[in-house]
């Protein structure tokens, strides 16, 4: 789980020169080379505009690029049927309860909801919400809103999880909070995370990786290793070790803004 | 629901509208005795009521007649409205193809084309005649609004159900249709409304014919200068609206109050 044996991992995901290019001409991304291992907790660290959320949406193949190649190592080379996908809105149905809400993904696919449910009474364990099953959306706090969509996202305990800000609306206290119980689910359960932030802070403290993005063209600047042990607790956000991470990422940042 | 209301009593709710009627009522008596106003002119609220009841039989009948067109052309407003909406959601080359014909039917005053609807069903139908006219005039709060509702469903929950692979059968009947359905409400409390108005112009157009609706009752009282009894189809016409608009009201508190911002009862 430390930074030397992540070579060892089979690649599971591999970005060659991916760009968008808008209708209006904007350029999104302009060749993004990448790979994502399996295992592998990534996160695309970039201000406003730099393609992170762009990116993300190809990987899920909700839109294509316009150039390049997006190649998963699977066997038939697609991706893989089980994602988990999570906005940085909590994005539930509000007229279907908690439970409902977490079901979606399971009866898209024709299971039962009564066949499901120890699955779904377990996802909601899983993130903490089990006394909320038969709540509304309305009737939680953006955190719980939150822990319920990431509930979602894991309920068909896909291979891939990717999160395109979810976090950023919380206040603070809440996000620390959801960082370190995604940080302690990916711990037991390992799937691989393609994570989009505009907090260093947050990269730094979750990832394996981070890739550093920068804007005007959308394109990938640099990437910073984040070598330190799990469990991360308060104890790592205070370390020197965090501390040099930040800057590092800090510095990648700065030579793609323009002087 | 203003801020300036929450310390109000449920049942003042209730009291404080009945108690403007019954002032507004003896007002209105008290206007009409100490004025000597005329009955053809102006009847009396305790003249309009004896005439309610000394008709009751032929005006319950025509109440009944009014709200079977009105039920029956609402109902089939609202197949006919989510159906078609539903239809244009599948395919934006229909809706291009048939939007502009729908708000051909809801422009054209319903009054110009009752004679021609008339002809064509036969004078002996004036019943059929009459729902349709009335349909005409519901359908279009419905279609535009269920429309709308079917389009405006969340893009991120959208891109889920792709994610997922969700059928385009799934992606209405589990988010599409949820998502519309306080538009679809909406729509049906102004369709509800404008089906009885359709009712009761359309049956001033076409005349009486087999049945007899209340519109025709007032039309006849007016023949016979029958102020009071006019009055008393009047109001068991505002009264059939009001209980129109109500009870969809109703209905769509018991279908948004658990979730719909509109519906939810604030606490604090």
């Amino acid at each position: 789980m430390t930074e030397a044996d992540a070579p060892l991992r089979p690649p599971l995901l591999t970005l060659a020169g991916v760009a968008r290019t808008y209708g209006n001409g904007t350029v999104a991304l302009a060749g993004v080379d990448a790979t994502i291992r399996q295992g592998d907790f990534v996160s695309l660290v970039g201000p406003s505009g730099c393609g992170k959320s762009t990116l993300l949406r190809i990987v899920a193949g909700l839109i294509g690029p316009s150039a390049g190649d997006v190649h998963w190592h699977t066997t038939d080379g697609s991706r893989p049927a089980d994602i988990g996908f999570v906005f940085q809105d909590a994005t539930l149905m509000p007229w279907a309860s908690v439970l409902d809400n977490v079901f979606l993904p399971l009866k898209l696919r024709g299971i039962a909801r009564d066949k499901a449910r120890p699955q779904l009474m377990e996802a909601l364990e899983r993130v903490g919400l089990a006394d909320f099953a038969n709540a509304y959306p309305r009737e939680l706090s953006g955190g719980m809103k939150m822990r319920v969509s990431l509930a979602r996202a894991l309920v068909t305990q896909p291979p891939v999880l990717l999160m395109d800000e979810p976090f950023a609306a919380l206040d603070e206290f809440t996000r620390e909070k959801l960082d370190d119980d995604l940080l302690a689910l990916w711990r037991s359960q390992r799937w691989t995370v393609i994570f989009v932030t505009h907090s260093i802070y947050e990269s730094v403290y979750l990832s394996e990786r981070v890739l550093v993005m920068g804007a005007r063209p959308g394109r990938i600047l640099g990437e910073v290793a984040i070598g330190a042990p799990h469990p991360r607790g308060p104890a790592f956000r205070r370390s020197h070790d965090y501390v040099d991470h930040c800057a590092a990422v800090s510095a990648a940042l700065r030579e793609g803004v323009a002087p | 629901m203003n801020g300036e209301d929450k310390g109000l009593p449920r049942a003042m709710r209730v009291v404080v509208p009945v108690l403007v009627g019954i002032v507004f009522l003896g007002m209105w008596e008290a206007f009409v005795r100490l004025g000597n106003v005329p009955p053809f002119v102006l009847p009396a609220p305790s003249l309009i009521w004896t005439s309610l009841v000394l008709n009751f039989d032929s005006l319950m009948g025509s109440l009944w007649v009014t709200l079977r067109v009105t039920l029956a052309a609402f109902l089939l407003a609202i197949v006919g409205g989510i159906g078609l909406a539903i239809l244009f959601s599948q395919s934006r080359r229909i809706e291009m193809a048939l939007f502009p014909y729908a708000v051909v039917l809801q422009v054209t005053p319903v009054v110009a084309i009752a004679p021609l609807v008339l002809i064509w069903v036969g004078y002996d139908r004036v019943e059929l005649a009459v729902l349709i006219l009335a349909w005409m005039v519901a359908f279009f709060p419905i279609l535009s609004n269920t429309t709308l509702g079917l389009r405006s469903a969340d893009h991120n929950l959208r891109d889920l159900f792709r994610l997922y692979g969700a059928s385009r059968w799934q992606v209405l009947a589990e988010l599409q249709l949820p998502s519309a359905m306080p538009y679809i409400l909406a729509g049906m409390k102004i369709s509800g409304g404008l089906a009885l108005i359709g009712a009761v112009v359309a049956e001033f157009v076409a005349g009486s014919g087999t049945g007899t609706g209340l519109a025709w009752r007032i039309v006849e009282a007016g023949y016979r200068l029958d102020i009071p009894r006019m009055f008393a189809a009047l109001f068991l016409l505002s009264g059939l609206g009001i209980a129109i608009f109500f009870s969809l009201s109703w209905v769509e508190h018991l279908l948004l109050r658990r979730w719909h911002e509109s519906a939810v009862r604030r606490e604090f």
